[in-house]
């Protein structure tokens, strides 16, 4: 991209010629900036601050440990960025993590290890694509659909292990789960391999740019000849795929397939999301930032253990945060709309 | 003052009444009295500020400068609840209404009877009873008001200020989203109202509704008062040339004869939306700029958007180049290079929230794109030349589009279409809140896309766009195409009289020059 970083040393490109655009740039891009940086600025002052405090910190085990904890949950937090972009929520992902978890799990042990997990990530992009088509072709209110769809696949997830656990009896299905490559787990292989996957498609393909323009303004998306019940089912189909992702990799590391299982990641991946600093509103936000979000909640559960602090006060400060980063968004909103 | 009302006391008094928005001069100097028990319409162009006039006195607006007086008494208000305890209720052109109430509870909205904090719903009803026999209403109580049809609504809302005891009633296009008959059924509750000593304001651009209920008719003309006419005296073409008096268009714009023009890209036949508009025909010829003129309301932009595909349509055809077209999306529209400016930028043209490059080719990133991948540097490249080319000022491409003032996102909103290369671009009220400057640089730019063989058809409301643009002019009444002017007579005043339906139309002399 060398044009591009010319025209950025330039300071703008060549149709500037007025100065009265000035002030007013200069002001969105200290509200960019400051979009930009609050997040990460509080992410390393606590980073920070737990190396100072605590020697366990800082150390490849306890943050590999941590990443690999929080894998899962950052790559449905990834794809439910998109959908939140695009303008929707879709809170049943991690219902859907549960059904794949268990259809894994039981296909597993009937069918084989590898069928088993290609079943249970088939199944997940199928429930994806059952909420895309009730929120596009069926006028619902994503965050109601998804609620519902939510209960429903939960209760599928119970109906298929019958109310008890399923043990994968082939002990390779836990190669995932806990095997590594080059001394990293699988799991944060895979959750490298979505954020550089949907960091790409969200920046740099059509689709992506179909998303935000959908979550943008999506009269201005349908009259510009965007397929937008299309692109939003898409968005859909890509979290429940994640969530399926995600549920394996649950399932995989315990080596059993449980209907409880991701109980609440929906809310986690929405709160990492917005604390990233991508708008609830839809339209704008970025891969990177939800990364940032996952790694600050993830900070504050590490510091908190190992600093021995009650885990009530872990959850209390993880909402007072989500708080702050909402706030400041609608802030931040204001200020450029004035 | 007319004979009607001269020996009738004064109820509302205005002295040299002014007011600004910003710097628009919205009222000037405005005297005027309003006689009790009257029906006083006050008419004019879109913008000459009637509605205005109706909110300072409804206590929506506050006066900036000047008298106000309510029974001889010199008032102030600060709401239209302060006017409402005064007496004075508006009824706005959006009703203010709560849907899923029922009628009696909408009617009685903030008044409701009551015992301590219990709602004591025998005596609502009573004096629900006691407000229709007074004023010969029939409306049932207990029907959703979300149900009603809008006659019926604004009936509630004239229920509404009548509970209040109000004397006069500011109604602002009351029969604006009316069917004929149901504003026939309200202008006779109207003409009771009076009867029964009400005072009616009634705000208006329909004249022959105006005509057929007005005691008293002031003409307004950008903010200016022309003059007040008693209706029986002076006809209908007199007051619109009142409304007019224009001074005449410096700038006599070349239109194009028929023969230089291409063959016709764009036919529409019959097209037909029920409800919205009927019978819509059209043809536009390669390199013609045809005008969709008429009044806020008459049904121009729906017909535009139904050409392109936003919103359905219940009969007719669209042809392009003698192809029939289904255009059941936009898509479809934009596929077969035919593309439209929607009439808001903000709510249907631009995402705010992205960059001017962004915006500009999002319609057509497919042609930017390997397998799905954008090419970020050819798309920067047609991006760039398309903001010379419209002259956007003011913003980076990187900068996002709500950072640009109206006219240069307008502009940035043509670029995005002229990218599409449409073979017919629709423009829905292209100069809407931009300055002089853009204007000007959006007329130049709509002259040389005809020149350079595409067909526009150009939605506006403007009489002066219309005159300074279009080589035809269509006139859009009610949702019928009413009139048709071509070459010399694209005339503001014969488009104005066309649009306000100020004879009987159309006639055959009016259609002269319209292709067979």
């Amino acid at each position: 991209m060398s044009s591009e970083s010319s025209v950025t040393a330039a300071g703008e490109p060549a149709i500037v010629r007025t100065a009265p655009g000035r002030s007013s740039r200069a002001r969105a891009s200290v509200g960019k900036s400051m979009r930009d940086m609050g997040v990460l600025v509080i992410f390393l002052g606590l980073f920070v601050a737990l190396s100072v405090s605590s020697d366990a910190f800082l150390t490849s085990t306890n943050l590999l440990n941590i990443l690999d904890q929080w894998a899962p949950i950052g790559i449905i937090a990834c794809a439910s960025t998109i959908v939140i972009i695009g303008g929707s929520f879709d809170l049943a992902v991690g219902a859907i993590a549960a059904v794949a978890g268990v259809i894994a799990a039981r296909v597993a042990n009937a069918q084989g290890v590898e069928i088993g997990i290609i079943a249970a990530l088939v199944s997940g992009a199928g429930l994806g694509l059952v909420n895309g088509l009730i929120v596009t072709a069926g006028r619902v209110n994503s965050f109601i659909g998804t609620l519902a769809t939510s209960i429903a696949f939960r209760g599928v997830a119970v109906a298929t292990t019958g109310g008890s656990l399923i043990v994968v009896s082939d002990t390779s299905f836990t190669a995932l789960g806990q095997g590594n490559a080059l001394g990293v787990k699988w799991t944060i292989w895979i959750f490298a391999a979505f954020v550089l996957s949907l960091a790409f498609l969200l920046t740099r393909t059509t689709t992506g740019r179909y998303v935000k323009a959908i979550g943008g303004n999506t009269e201005a998306a349908r009259l510009s000849g965007i397929r937008v019940n299309q692109v939003r089912t898409l968005t859909f189909v890509l979290s429940g795929f994640a969530a399926a992702v995600a549920g394996v990799l649950v399932a995989s590391r315990v080596g059993t397939g449980q209907a409880g299982a991701a109980t609440g990641f929906e809310l986690t991946a929405i709160a990492a999301v917005v604390i990233g600093g991508t708008s609830i509103a839809g339209g704008q936000g970025a891969i990177w930032r939800t990364v940032v979000g996952v790694s600050l909640l993830a900070l504050i559960g590490n510091g908190f253990n190992l600093l021995n602090i009650a885990p009530t006060w872990q959850q209390t400060a993880q909402g007072v945060i989500i708080v702050i980063a909402v706030i400041v968004d609608a802030w931040l909103r204001r200020g450029r709309a004035g | 003052m007319t004979s009607t009302a001269a020996h009738r006391e004064l109820i509302i008094q205005l002295e040299s009444v002014d007011k600004r928005f910003g710097g628009a001069h919205a009222l000037q100097d405005i005297t005027l009295g309003i006689a009790a028990g009257t029906v006083h319409a006050l008419v004019g162009e879109n913008g000459a500020g009637k509605s205005t006039l109706g909110k300072i006195v409804s206590g929506v607006h506050r006066r900036d400068a000047g008298v106000v007086r309510v029974c001889g008494r010199e008032v102030d208000y600060h709401s239209p609840r302060d006017a409402l305890d005064d007496g004075v209720a508006i009824i706005a052109q959006e009703l203010a209404l709560v849907p899923h109430c029922s009628v009696m509870e909408n009617v009685f909205l903030g008044e409701e009877s009551r015992r301590g904090i219990v709602l004591n719903d025998r005596q609502l009803r009573h004096r629900y009873d006691a407000l229709i026999e007074r004023t010969g209403f029939e409306l049932p109580a207990d029907v959703r008001v979300g149900d009603l049809r809008i006659a019926d609504r604004q009936k509630v809302e004239i229920l509404r200020a009548l509970a209040r005891d109000a004397r006069v009633i500011v109604m602002d296009e009351p029969t604006a989203a009316l069917s004929r008959p149901e504003a026939e059924l309200l202008l006779q509750d109207i003409r009771e109202l009076r009867d029964a000593g009400t005072t009616i304001v009634y705000v208006s651009h329909f004249l022959e509704e105006t005509f057929s209920i007005a005691d008293t008719v002031t003409v307004l003309r950008d903010g200016r008062l022309v003059g007040t006419v008693d209706p029986a005296e002076v006809s209908i073409p007199d007051v619109i040339t009142m409304m007019l008096g224009r001074s005449q268009i410096v700038e006599e714009p070349r239109r194009r004869d028929p023969r230089e023009l291409g063959p016709v890209v764009l036919e529409v036949e019959g097209l037909a939306r029920t409800g919205v508009f009927e019978d819509v025909s059209l043809r536009l010829h390669a390199g013609e700029i045809v005008a969709l003129a008429g009044l806020v309301g008459a049904g121009r932009s729906e017909i535009a958007r139904a050409i392109f595909g936003a919103d359905p349509v219940d009969g007719g055809r669209v042809a392009i180049e003698g192809r029939r077209m289904h255009f059941r999306s936009p898509r479809d529209a934009i596929r077969n290079r035919l593309a439209m400016l929607p009439e808001s930028r903000k709510d249907q043209g631009l995402v705010m929230g992205a960059s001017v490059a962004d915006n500009m080719t999002l319609g057509v990133l497919e042609r930017f794109s390997h397998f799905g991948v954008a090419r970020r540097r050819a798309e920067r490249e047609a991006a760039r030349a398309m903001a010379e080319r419209v002259a956007i000022r003011g913003g980076g491409l990187n900068s996002p589009v709500s950072l640009l003032s109206g006219g240069n996102q307008q502009k940035a909103l043509f670029g995005k279409w002229l990218l599409a290369e449409p073979q017919v671009l629709i423009v829905d009220e292209p100069t809407r809140g931009v300055d002089i400057g853009a204007k000007q640089t959006i007329y130049e730019l709509l002259r040389e896309l005809a020149a350079e063989g595409m067909a526009v058809l150009v939605v506006s409301s403007d009489i002066d766009e219309v005159i300074a643009l279009a080589d035809r002019a269509v006139v859009v009444r009610t949702g019928r195409i009413v009139a048709e002017f071509q070459g010399d007579g694209v005339d503001a005043d014969r488009i104005m009289r066309a649009a306000f339906g100020g004879h009987r139309a159309p006639d055959t002399t009016e259609n002269e020059g319209i292709q067979p």
